[in-house]
C-alpha cells in the first residue's frame, strides 16, 4: 500500500501539472498561436467535459442510463441566468454563487426525479428519465419568467476561458475523490451487482439518488456556464437531442473511464469545427458511431482505464533504471486532464 | 438460560398460490452450526431469502437478538446481523477482490462525503484502517495476495471463499452459507470445513448452511434441520437424522423420480 | 357534443398509438429491448407510401403494400445488423445501440428529404355525417383497420403454430431454442410483424395529419411507447387498451386545457405509472431470481 509521502507527493505531481496545463492554454490563447474562434471553442469543450463527465458518473459507475440530463443541464442554465440577471451584484460575486445555485437546484431536482424513478430498473429508469426530461422543457416552455418559446436573451458573458478551466478541474477533482472513497464503493457496488450490494449492507436506493443528483448538480454547474457563453437560452436547445450527444461523448470515451469522457468530449466539440461542411453529416456521424462502438467495441475507446501521472511517470522511471514494477495501488491516484 | 440469537417462529410464504415454504420454525444460538438440507426444490434458498428480507414473508415472524426485522429492507437486514452468500455467487466482479470486501465494511466507516472529496484527515485514517481489516479477512482466507486481482478472475473456489469474507465483512452475528461448497473438489472442501469452524471461532457468529455435501454436513453441523416440499420434516443432531427414515424417505423418493 | 368530438378524435389517434406500441410490447416481450428505432419506422414507412404516391404515382392500395414490405425488411434488417450481436451483452449497451440506430435513421431522412415537411393527400376523402356530428371517413378507417388488425394479430398469436413460438421465446428464450425453435427466425419474424403494423399506423397517420418530416416518428413512437408502458408492456391486449387510452387523454388535454401541455401531461401518466403499477394494467410482475 501506499505510504504517505507518496500520497502527498502525488497531490503536488498533480496540481503542478494541473497549473502548468492553465498556463499553456492561456499562453496559447493570448500570444495569438490559435485564432479567437478556436480559442473560444474551448469553452464549449469545457462545459461538454463537464456534461460528458457528470454523466459518466450515473451511467459509468452507477450503471444505469439517465436520458434526460440536457434537463438537468437546463435547469442550471435558467436558475444560474435569472439569477445573474436579477441581482445587482460584482460579476466575480454573482456569476460563482449563480453557478452554484444552478447547480444545486439541479441536484435538488435530481433527488425529486431520482427517488421515484431509481425505485425502476434498467430500460425503465431509461424512459422515466427521458420523460422527464420533456417535462421539464415543456414546462420551461410554458413558464413567463423563462421567456416561454422566446427563451432568455441579454445574459452577461460571464464565461471566461479561466472560469470554465476551474469547474472543469472541480468537476473531476470531485467525481474522482468520490468514486474513489466508501460512497464511491458503494455506487459501482450497485453496478456490479444490485442484490449483492443490499446484502453487503449497502442501501442501493440512497446511493442511486446521491449518484444521480451529484451528477445532476455538474449539469446545473455545465448549464450556468453555457447559459453565459452564449447570453442567449431557449428551451429547444435542451431537447432530447443534446442528452444523446451528451451520452454519445460518455459511451465512446467508454462507460466508466474519467479520462475517456474528457478525451472524447474534447474530440467530438472540436471536429465538427475543424472539418467545416462536416456539420451537416454530424449527426449521422454520431449515430453511427454509437452503434459501431456498441457492436465493436462496447467498453469504449478507453474502456474503464484511467490515466493516473503518478503510475505513468513511475512506469517511465522503472523502464529507465530496470528495477521490478512499481507498485500498482491505485485507491490513491489522480487523474486529470 | 440464553436466549437465541435468531428466532424464526411459524414462517411461510406463497408463491401465486403455491406454498413455498410453511409453517418454519427455528431457534439458533450465539456459536451454533446448523444444517438446512433437503432434496431440490425443498425451499431451502427460500428460506434464506426470507431470513434477509429478499421475500416478504406470507406468515411468521423472525426475530434477530430480540429485534423484529419485519419490514425492514434488506440493506437494514445485514446492518442488524445476518449476513448471506448466494448460491450463484454474486461478487462485484469487475471490482478488486479488496474493493470486495472493503464495500461490506461500509457501514463501519463513519467519515462523510464531505471529507472523502475534501480528502481530510477522517478518510486518510478510516480508508487505512478498513484496508488493514480487509486485509485481514482475507488473510483468514488466505487470500491476501490476491487483494488487487479483479474479483471476476478467481478460480471457482476463491470466488466462493471471498463471498464468505465478504459477507463476513458486514460483521454479523448469523452467517447463511447458500451450498458454500458447491464445486469444489474434496480436499477443497476439507479446506472450507476448517475454514468454518475457524471463522465461526474467531468471530463468534452462528452459521446456517444449505448444502448437499453430506460429509461436510455431517462433520461440521451440530444440528440439522431437513425440509422437504416446504415443510420441515425432520431435525436433529447429525445421527438422528442420518437414520431417520422419513428422511431417507424423501431423499430415496427424489432419486427413484430422477 | 365536443366532448365526442374530442373523445372521437382520441379514439382515432389512439388506434394510432395502440398499433405503434403493439410493436414495442412484441419485440418487448421477446428480447426485451425498447426498440427507439421503432418510432424511426413510422417516419420511413411516411416518407415511403408518401414517394410511392407522389413521385412514382402508384394507386393506393400497391404503395401501401410497398411500404408495409419496406418496413418489415427494414425492421428485420436493423434487428440483424445492430442487435443481434449485442444479444448476449449488456442491457445498456444493446439500448444505446436502438438509440443509435433510431438517430441514425432520422438524420438520414433529414439528409435525404430535408427538414422541409412533405404534404401528403389524404387516402379517404369525404365524411359520415352521424347525427349532427360530421366524422372524417378518415377517422372511420383509422379505427376499423386498427379493429381489424388487433383482432387478426391475437389470433396470429393465441391461435397458429409461430404465435404459440413466440410465446415460448418470450417466456424462456434458451428452453424454447432447446424444444427446437428457431429463435432467430422467431425474433425476426417479431421485428417483421411490428414494423409492418408501424408502416400500416405510418398511412393511417398521414391520412389525417398530412405532414411528413424527419422526426414525426421520435413524438409518436415515444408516446406509443408511454401506451405499451400503460397497458403493461409485452401484453397484446395491454397496448391496445394503452393506446386507446394515451389517445383520450391526449385529446382531451388539447380540447380542454392547452395543447402545448399535452405532452406533458403524457409523460406524467407515464411516470406516475410507472410508479404506481410499473407493470402495468395488463402486465405480470416479473418475479426476480435471487
Amino acid at each position: 500500500m501506499m505510504t504517505k509521502k507518496n500520497v502527498g507527493g502525488r497531490y503536488l505531481l498533480n496540481t503542478v501539472a494541473t497549473c502548468l496545463l492553465f498556463g499553456a492554454i492561456m499562453l496559447v490563447v493570448e500570444s495569438g498561436l490559435i485564432n479567437r474562434y478556436m480559442a473560444m471553442m474551448l469553452i464549449p469543450v469545457g462545459y461538454n467535459i463537464i456534461l460528458a463527465t457528470s454523466l459518466n458518473l450515473s451511467a459509468g459507475f452507477l450503471g444505469q442510463l439517465p436520458l434526460g440530463h440536457a434537463g438537468f443541464m437546463s435547469i442550471g442554465a435558467y436558475t444560474c441566468a435569472l439569477f445573474t440577471m436579477a441581482v445587482d451584484m460584482p460579476a466575480a460575486v454573482e456569476f460563482p454563487l449563480g453557478l452554484l445555485i444552478g447547480g444545486v437546484a439541479a441536484a435538488l431536482c435530481g433527488v425529486i426525479i431520482g427517488l421515484p424513478a431509481l425505485r425502476l430498473r434498467g430500460d425503465y429508469l431509461a424512459i422515466i428519465t427521458l420523460g422527464f426530461g420533456e417535462i421539464i422543457r415543456v414546462i420551461i416552455l410554458n413558464l413567463d419568467f423563462t421567456g416561454g418559446a422566446f427563451g432568455l436573451k441579454g445574459i452577461p458573458k460571464y464565461t471566461t476561458i479561466p472560469v470554465v478551466f476551474v469547474c472543469v478541474v472541480i468537476t473531476i477533482f470531485a467525481i474522482h475523490t468520490l468514486i474513489k472513497s466508501r460512497h464511491g464503493r458503494a455506487i459501482l457496488s450497485i453496478r456490479e451487482d444490485e442484490i449483492a450490494a443490499e446484502a453487503s449492507g449497502i442501501s442501493t436506493t440512497y446511493y442511486k439518488v446521491l449518484a444521480f443528483s451529484f451528477s445532476a448538480f455538474f449539469a446545473g454547474i455545465a448549464g450556468g456556464l453555457y447559459a453565459h457563453y452564449l447570453s442567449i437560452l431557449g428551451p429547444a436547445n435542451f431537447g432530447f437531442m443534446k442528452s444523446v450527444e451528451i451520452l454519445v461523448m460518455v459511451v465512446l470515451g467508454g462507460l466508466g473511464s474519467m479520462m475517456g469522457s474528457v478525451v472524447s468530449a474534447t474530440a467530438l466539440t472540436l471536429l465538427p469545427e475543424l472539418l467545416r461542411g462536416f456539420s451537416e453529416y454530424r449527426m449521422i456521424v454520431y449515430s453511427l458511431l454509437l452503434v459501431i462502438v456498441m457492436i465493436f467495441k462496447p467498453s469504449g475507446l478507453f474502456g474503464r482505464y484511467d490515466f493516473s501521472l503518478g503510475d505513468s511517470l513511475g512506469k517511465i522511471g522503472s523502464i529507465f533504471r530496470r528495477k521490478k514494477k512499481p507498485e500498482q495501488g491505485g485507491e490513491n491516484d489522480e487523474s486529470d486532464s | 438460560m440464553m436466549s437465541p440469537i435468531l428466532d424464526v417462529s411459524h414462517l411461510g410464504i406463497d408463491f401465486g398460490g403455491l406454498q413455498a415454504l410453511d409453517d418454519f420454525n427455528i431457534q439458533v444460538d450465539a456459536k451454533e452450526i446448523v444444517g438446512l438440507i433437503g432434496p431440490n426444490g425443498a425451499g431451502k434458498t427460500t428460506v434464506f431469502n426470507l431470513l434477509t428480507n429478499v421475500y416478504k414473508p406470507s406468515r411468521g415472524s423472525i426475530s434477530l437478538t430480540g429485534q423484529d426485522t419485519r419490514g425492514k429492507s434488506i440493506h437494514a437486514v445485514t446492518q442488524s446481523g445476518i449476513a448471506r452468500t448466494f448460491q450463484n455467487i454474486r461478487l462485484f466482479r469487475d471490482l478488486s477482490v479488496i474493493d470486495n470486501v472493503k464495500i461490506a465494511l461500509h457501514n463501519g466507516m463513519k467519515y462523510t462525503m464531505a471529507e472523502a472529496i475534501l480528502r481530510l484527515p477522517r478518510y486518510w485514517k478510516q480508508e487505512k484502517e478498513s484496508t488493514a481489516t480487509a486485509l485481514k479477512l482475507l488473510d483468514v482466507f488466505n487470500m491476501a495476495h490476491l487483494a488487487n486481482e479483479p474479483a471476476g478472475s478467481l478460480p471457482y473456489g476463491s470466488q466462493r471463499r471471498l463471498e464468505i469474507a465478504r459477507a463476513l465483512a458486514t460483521n454479523p452475528r448469523v452467517l447463511l452459507l447458500d451450498e458454500p461448497a458447491a464445486g469444489m473438489n474434496p480436499s477443497e472442501t476439507q479446506e472450507l470445513m476448517d475454514t468454518i469452524h475457524h471463522i465461526r471461532d474467531m468471530f463468534d457468529i452462528a452459521i446456517i448452511l444449505i448444502e448437499h455435501d453430506m460429509s461436510l454436513v455431517m462433520g461440521i453441523c451440530e444440528r440439522i434441520l431437513v425440509l422437504n416440499y416446504g415443510l420441515i420434516i425432520a431435525q436433529g443432531t447429525p445421527e438422528e437424522v442420518r437414520n431417520n427414515p422419513v428422511v431417507i424417505e424423501a431423499y430415496l423418493g427424489q432419486q427413484r423420480g430422477e | 357534443m365536443t366532448l365526442i368530438y374530442q373523445l372521437i378524435n382520441g379514439l382515432q389517434i389512439g388506434s394510432i398509438y395502440a398499433l405503434v406500441a403493439l410493436g414495442y410490447s412484441m419485440v418487448y416481450g421477446i428480447v426485451r429491448l425498447i426498440n427507439f428505432a421503432h418510432g424511426e419506422i413510422i417516419m420511413v414507412g411516411a416518407y415511403c407510401v408518401w414517394f410511392c404516391m407522389s413521385r412514382l404515382a402508384l394507386p393506393a392500395l400497391p404503395a401501401v403494400a410497398i411500404t408495409v414490405i419496406v418496413c418489415a425488411v427494414l425492421g428485420v434488417s436493423i434487428e440483424r445488423i445492430a442487435y443481434k450481436p449485442l444479444r448476449k451483452s449488456a442491457r445498456i449497451s444493446l439500448l444505446i445501440t436502438a438509440i443509435g440506430v433510431s438517430f441514425l435513421l432520422q438524420n438520414l431522412a433529414q439528409l435525404i428529404f430535408t427538414a422541409n415537411p412533405r404534404m401528403f393527400t389524404n387516402l379517404f376523402t369525404g365524411s359520415i355525417a352521424i347525427g349532427t356530428q360530421e366524422i372524417s371517413a378518415a377517422t372511420v378507417a383509422t379505427i376499423g383497420v386498427s379493429v381489424v388488425l388487433m383482432i387478426a394479430l391475437s389470433v396470429l398469436v393465441n391461435k397458429t403454430r409461430i404465435g404459440k413460438a413466440m410465446r415460448a421465446v418470450s417466456e424462456d428464450a434458451d428452453a424454447a431454442q432447446l424444444m427446437g425453435i428457431n429463435v432467430n427466425s422467431v425474433i425476426s419474424f417479431t421485428f417483421a410483424i411490428g414494423s409492418a403494423l408501424a408502416a400500416i399506423a405510418a398511412v393511417l397517420y398521414c391520412c389525417s395529419y398530412s405532414q411528413i418530416s424527419p422526426t414525426m416518428g421520435s413524438m409518436l413512437g415515444l408516446k406509443a411507447f408511454v401506451a405499451a408502458v400503460l397497458g403493461g408492456i409485452g401484453s397484446i391486449p395491454g397496448a391496445m387498451t394503452g393506446g386507446l387510452c394515451i389517445g383520450i387523454a391526449e385529446s382531451l388535454t388539447k380540447g380542454y386545457i392547452s395543447s402545448q401541455l399535452s405532452d406533458a401531461v403524457v409523460f406524467g401518466i407515464l411516470i406516475v405509472v410507472l410508479l404506481i403499477k410499473p407493470t402495468g394494467i395488463f402486465g405480470r410482475g416479473d418475479h426476480q431470481k435471487v
